[in-house]
């Protein structure tokens, strides 16, 4: 139980003059909703895609479950228990929402009508169980976002990527989902997610990590986070931590 | 394995048998025969270029590497025409195994996987037309024998009904792979193969086995007008006239579907009727006539031609209602 | 070496010679791939149908090289309309229908030719078709030297036109960066249009100097747009000077396997090239990324 279930070792990725992400290490616990913040461009995504396997790394180890997935394919991964949203939704057009969903749980169960069923199932959960007929391009964002979950969550990840879920919706959407994926995180699905909602990030995760321009640079429980001044500093600028002073900054 | 999704297919192959049962001159036999030969490399085509995406421009590849070994292998080595059949369908699969094999793993797709099986065909072709254990630019002649025992016939109405049989097996086939994981799994890598690979689809694995199926079934198709012609060379087997049959049906008839490459053939082949009255012998004109349709049926109707029927069907009953 | 060294000399000139032709059929393509990002599969056929326009101009009198001016500017307008009104509307912007469409109009451009003028194979005859020039170690054949400089010249031409022009530069906007051309006023569907024409006009040119070389039959087409595939994915899609020396680059090649392999086996060796190309190195000697 003291072994993280993802640990990243020194992980850097650079696009040709561009380093996305810079010598990061870190280890989320099994169990629990762990959140991963920062300014736009600092790279998180990125982070996401290495350990999805969609990318590889230039340098750097990751290690999933005991296992060194550095080198593994994304699918492969996927069967050993990561699962990942989008953050640029993408449902397979032409498909029902049930069928999305089901692409996903054919994973762990080849047979068509155990398939399908499951995927219910997981549509369920996020409350698309109304739409599981309806064509998924006709969603509404905040819909797509839960389908990109769904169909993720029926693959029976051990890990769960969400990149931004929340991105795009409403108040009254927010507070919709954010029990889904407390009760995600209570069926003992570990979940990392990247978020900018901040009310979202304080009410659901323990600990959080700070990346900006690729590199990390804080991590702790939520309220601590925000106050740190190279956090404020990285969002709102250089000499911003004085202007504001000490104090609660938290959302 | 329930029978409700299978019924239309029933349904299509009774009238398809009704119309073969009525075929009296031995020119319309053969343009029969000849329509569902193509059908059955339109379905092997399905398969690849319909539910997985990936569009093959040099499908001949295939057609005639099951139409020279099935000839060669009777004409040459004195091999039963029964397994001489069979192996000439593995060796179209062997064929799309390692033409899909080299290309999906270089990364391959859209237009540049075109033009790679494109080459490839073409290659094949220019060998077959030089090699001598294929009879070189003269081709290779099956024996004529008629018998059992020869899969030949001294009618013709024998062929027709192993063709149609052929017919609803290939659209039996790609129903029942519609309807297993591996159906799912080809449209899933079709629409995003990125999104796919994060859902834990091995995009690889699938993509070689959607070609090595698809590679047997028009190899099949290749086989099948060996027997029937009883001569193969190399602009028969591997020219680009089937490589641009076998898809038009799929495009015109409806990709990605079960009846799609059915309705195709049959609207080319009457297209090709209309052409040939109209314009009587002069060349070409019933090609550009369905190069004129391809371009239409993209530009049109992105669901071929049943997409068309499907959607009229639907205004109709909107407007009943 | 299996020759002797002046034989081989000769299969390289002439194969220089050759391969300029070939390069300036080759620019086109790769040029409406840099800007249009699609695979124009009907480029050989529009260059069959280009080769009867200057062959029914012939028998109507009117010299090849003479004829050159006036069929580029018909080809251009005959471009710039294809691409506007049909590959673009056709093709609603998808990748997969640009392929269809293209591969269904070069079927109908191959097969009217074929309905027109029938299958058989043309030459022509004109009065410095058999002139030499005596270079010692090889004979250069007049119309052969003629394709060459023009092919350079027109190279050399539309390079300028890239570079200095206005459309030019319009043109490589686009072809870098569609969004941001639409930002600042230039209109994609336009670009397109010319970029298609240019592409057709130079196959013009192209077909002017190839028929006094060669023949022309409806199937002719088919035989020039491997070539220049090979030499578009060879040097790079979308890159103009790796088109111009990839094609002067398999010119040679084709020339030295023709030589020592023979005539039918010269077009496999084409034909490998560019699936070796497709499967190694995709983005050519100095193209951008596929």
């Amino acid at each position: 139980m003291t072994e993280p279930l993802v640990a990243t070792e020194n992980l850097s990725k650079r696009f040709g003059g561009l380093t996305a992400v810079d010598d990061v290490t870190l280890a989320i616990p099994r169990g629990g909703v762990t959140g991963l913040i920062g300014p736009n461009g600092a790279g998180k995504t990125t982070l996401f895609s290495l350990i999805s396997g969609s990318e590889t790394p230039t340098a750097g180890r990751i290690v999933f479950d005991g296992r060194d997935v550095t080198r593994l394919a994304a699918h492969v991964r996927a069967a050993l228990g990561v699962g990942r949203t989008f953050q640029i939704t993408q449902p397979f057009a032409g498909m029902s929402v049930r069928e999305n969903v089901a692409i996903g749980a054919y994973l762990r169960h080849p047979r068509r009508d155990e398939a399908l069923a499951r995927a219910a199932q997981a549509a369920e959960r996020v409350g698309l169980a109304d739409k599981l007929d309806a064509p998924a391009s006709s969603l509404t964002v905040s819909a797509r976002k839960r389908l990109e979950v769904a169909r993720a969550l029926a693959t029976e990840p051990k890990l769960l990527l969400l990149d931004e879920v929340l991105a795009g919706l409403n108040p009254s959407e927010v507070r919709d989902i954010v029990p889904v994926v407390r009760a995600l995180a209570g069926d003992g699905v570990t979940i990392l997610m990247i978020e900018h909602v901040m009310q979202a990030v304080m009410s659901l995760c323990a600990h959080v990590y700070v990346l900006a321009e690729g590199r990390l640079i804080a991590d702790g429980a939520p309220a601590e986070v925000t106050r740190d001044r190279h956090v404020i500093e990285a969002y709102l600028g250089k000499g911003a931590a004085d202007r504001i002073g000490g104090g609660n900054v938290g959302a | 394995m329930t029978i409700r999704p299978y019924l239309s297919i029933l349904v299509a192959v009774a009238i398809l048998a009704l119309a073969v049962s009525l075929a009296r001159s031995n020119t319309f036999a053969n343009a029969i025969v000849t329509a569902m030969i193509v059908a059955i490399a339109g379905y092997g085509w399905n398969l690849l270029g319909g539910y997985a995406g990936q569009f093959s421009f040099g499908h001949a590849a295939f057609f005639g590497a099951g139409a020279y070994v099935d000839a060669v292998l009777q004409a040459r080595y004195g091999v039963n025409a029964y397994p001489a059949f069979a192996l000439a369908v593995l060796a179209g699969a062997g064929v799309g195994g390692a033409i899909g094999y080299l290309s999906f793993r270089a990364g391959l797709r859209g237009s540049y996987f075109a033009l790679i099986t494109l080459a490839f065909a073409e290659v094949m072709r220019i060998i077959a037309n030089a090699a001598p254990i294929a009879g070189g630019a003269a081709g290779t002649l099956i024996r004529l024998d008629p018998s059992l025992t020869h899969f030949q016939f001294q009618s013709r109405l024998p062929y027709l009904w192993i063709a149609l049989a052929f017919v609803a097996f290939a659209m039996a086939l790609t129903r029942w792979v519609e309807r297993r994981r591996f159906g799912a799994y080809l449209v899933a890598v079709r629409e995003n193969e990125a999104a796919a690979r994060a859902l834990g689809v091995d995009a690889l694995a699938v993509k070689l086995r959607a070609i090595l199926v698809s590679a047997a079934l028009t190899a099949l198709a290749g086989a099948l007008y060996a027997q029937y012609f009883l001569f193969v060379d190399a602009s028969i087997a591997f020219g680009p006239w089937i490589s641009i049959e076998a898809l038009m049906g799929p495009i015109v008839g409806g990709l990605g579907t079960v009846f799609g490459p059915l309705v195709g053939a049959l609207a080319l082949h009457f297209l090709g009727e209309f052409a040939r009255a109209v314009a009587g012998r002069i060349p070409g004109v019933d090609l550009a006539l369905f190069g004129a349709l391809l371009i239409l049926a993209v530009a049109l109707a992105r669901d071929g031609v049943q997409g068309v029927a499907i959607g009229l069907a639907r205004k109709w009953r909107a407007r009943g209602a | 070496m299996l020759a002797p060294p002046d034989i081989v000399a000769a299969a390289i000139v002439n194969g220089l010679m050759t391969g300029a032709v070939y390069a300036l059929v080759a620019v086109g393509l790769t040029l409406v791939y840099g800007v249009l990002h699609i695979i124009n599969f009907a480029h050989g056929a529009i260059l069959g149908a280009a080769m009867f326009a200057a062959y029914v101009a012939y028998r109507a009198g009117v010299d090849p090289y003479l004829a050159m001016g006036p069929l580029a500017a018909a080809f251009f307008a005959l471009g710039y309309g294809v691409q506007r009104l049909i590959i673009g509307p056709a093709s609603h912007g998808e990748d997969r229908n640009v392929l269809l469409v293209t591969l269904g109009l070069s079927i109908v451009i191959e097969n009217l030719l074929l309905a027109v003028f029938s299958s058989d194979t043309r030459t022509i005859d004109v009065p410095y078709g058999f002139s030499t020039l005596d270079l010692g170690f090889v004979l250069l054949a007049l119309p052969k030297m003629v394709a060459f400089g023009v092919s350079c010249v027109v190279g050399a031409a539309l390079w300028a036109l890239l570079t200095a022009t206005d459309t030019g530069k319009a043109i490589r906007a686009v072809a870098k960066e569609r969004m941001g051309a639409t930002l600042v006023g230039i209109d994609p569907p336009r670009v397109f249009a010319v970029t298609f024409g240019i592409s057709a006009a130079c196959l013009a040119v192209a077909a002017c100097l190839l028929l006094p070389i060669y023949y022309v039959n409806p199937r002719v087409g088919e035989a020039y747009v491997l070539v220049a595939f090979t030499i578009v994915v060879l040097g790079g899609m979308g890159s103009i000077p790796g088109a111009m020396i990839g094609g002067l680059l398999i010119g040679v090649v084709e020339s030295l396997s023709g030589l020592f392999f023979g005539d039918s086996l010269g077009q496999l060796g084409i034909y490998l090239i560019f699936i070796l190309v497709l499967l190694l190195r995709p983005t050519g000697l100095f193209g951008a990324a596929a």
